[in-house]
């Protein structure tokens, strides 16, 4: 299809997908306003499960499923970047002996915000279902931890404390804990993903009974995505070489 | 004025498809995708917006903002996300392939 031709789909679409747009919004309740029907059925319904983060609630108790749904996109898409990014056949891993040079500053911090991270992401995954948080956010920022030591450090000491295999090992780990906790879920009460561990006290750690677990699941199924990820990619730009 | 954060929604979804059509480079187009899709993002925050609600946690004084609309988000966010690394670990293999990474030099066919 040649440029212009190009435009000229595109003008109509867009005018066609941008009137519908109007035309539905001028119909929407007003910005900021106070009527909730999903908010009224959803907070009520997360009462009484002992997560007060009414959005873990929604995500690991009364949606869980759609959540499954999520992580398997995740699991699909890492697999899938992890494949593409394999050194060919005639390619192969080299590093590179000049590392280039790390200002003293940046070490300095990343050294000292390392361990602030991991504590921070742990903290975030493990208090999923007590306060804003949970295992996605959390396994982001886990997988961030790793990286500092890329960005303080080198690559090669990146290379060194992550393994990538166990990091696909944990994803692949992790993905099928989620289902084998729905699978238990089933088993005991005839719903998939039901929550069927004590809801324990209202605020505790070990307590709103599976949301903990799953968002823990979650916590390590993301943190090994990104890991495993990021990985496909620096070894392309760092130390996958052609050889000939 | 009170439709506008909908309106700023559709205006990312059609301004990142406009920047699809017009990329000339790869990494632009991913980056023009994710900026289609964050109007989803928008949209779906504001709808569930309440002046003077505070965030759907248990306990919080007063209404709160909509929590089905806030995970949706969040699963949205982690697509988002995965799809871009997939993209760009998509356009590393056609960079290394053909040597381009500009989508109007791909239009032959390779077997």
């Amino acid at each position: 299809m040649t440029r212009s031709a190009r435009w000229i789909v595109f003008w109509l679409g867009a005018g066609g997908v941008g009137a519908l747009i109007v035309l539905a919004l001028l119909k929407m309740p007003s910005f900021g306003g106070i009527v909730h029907p999903y908010r009224e059925l959803s907070v009520p319904a997360a009462i009484g499960r002992s997560a007060p983060n009414i959005v873990s609630s929604v995500n690991f108790d009364q949606r869980a499923l759609d959540t499954l749904g999520e992580e398997t996109i995740l699991l699909g898409s890492v697999v899938g970047a992890a494949a593409l990014l394999r050194p060919s056949k005639d390619e192969r891993e080299q590093l590179d002996q000049d590392e280039g040079r790390v200002l003293e500053a940046t070490k300095l911090l990343g050294y000292l915000m390392l361990p602030v991270t991991l504590i921070v992401g742990l903290d975030v995954v493990t208090h999923g279902h007590l306060t804003p948080g949970g295992g996605f956010q959390g396994g982001v920022v886990l997988a961030t931890a790793v990286h500092l030591l890329y960005v303080a450090g080198s690559y090669r000491m990146l290379r060194r404390v992550r393994p990538k295999t166990w990091y696909q090992v944990a994803e692949a780990v992790a993905g099928g804990a989620f289902v084998i906790l729905g699978l238990v879920g089933l088993l005991l009460t005839g719903a998939f993903l039901a929550n069927i561990f004590p809801r324990g006290v209202l605020g505790d750690l070990f307590s709103s009974g599976t949301v903990f677990y799953l968002n823990v699941a979650v916590g390590a199924e993301v943190t090994s995505g990104v890991v495993v990820l990021l990985s496909g990619f620096l070894a392309q730009a760092l130390s996958v070489r052609e050889v000939r | 004025m009170s439709l506008l954060p909908y309106f700023v929604a559709g205006w990312l979804l059609l301004i990142g498809c406009f920047g699809v059509v017009r990329s000339r480079d790869l990494i632009h187009t991913v980056v023009c995708v994710a900026i289609a899709q964050s109007g989803t993002y928008v949209l779906l925050l504001s709808t569930g917006f309440q002046y003077g609600a505070s965030a759907p946690v248990q306990g919080a004084p007063g209404p709160v903002v909509d929590p089905v609309v806030q995970a949706l988000t969040l699963t949205d966010i982690v697509v988002s996300a995965t799809v871009t690394a997939l993209l760009l670990a998509l356009v590393i293999q056609i960079a290394k392939r053909t040597d381009t990474v500009d989508p109007d030099k791909l239009d032959e066919l390779r077997g």
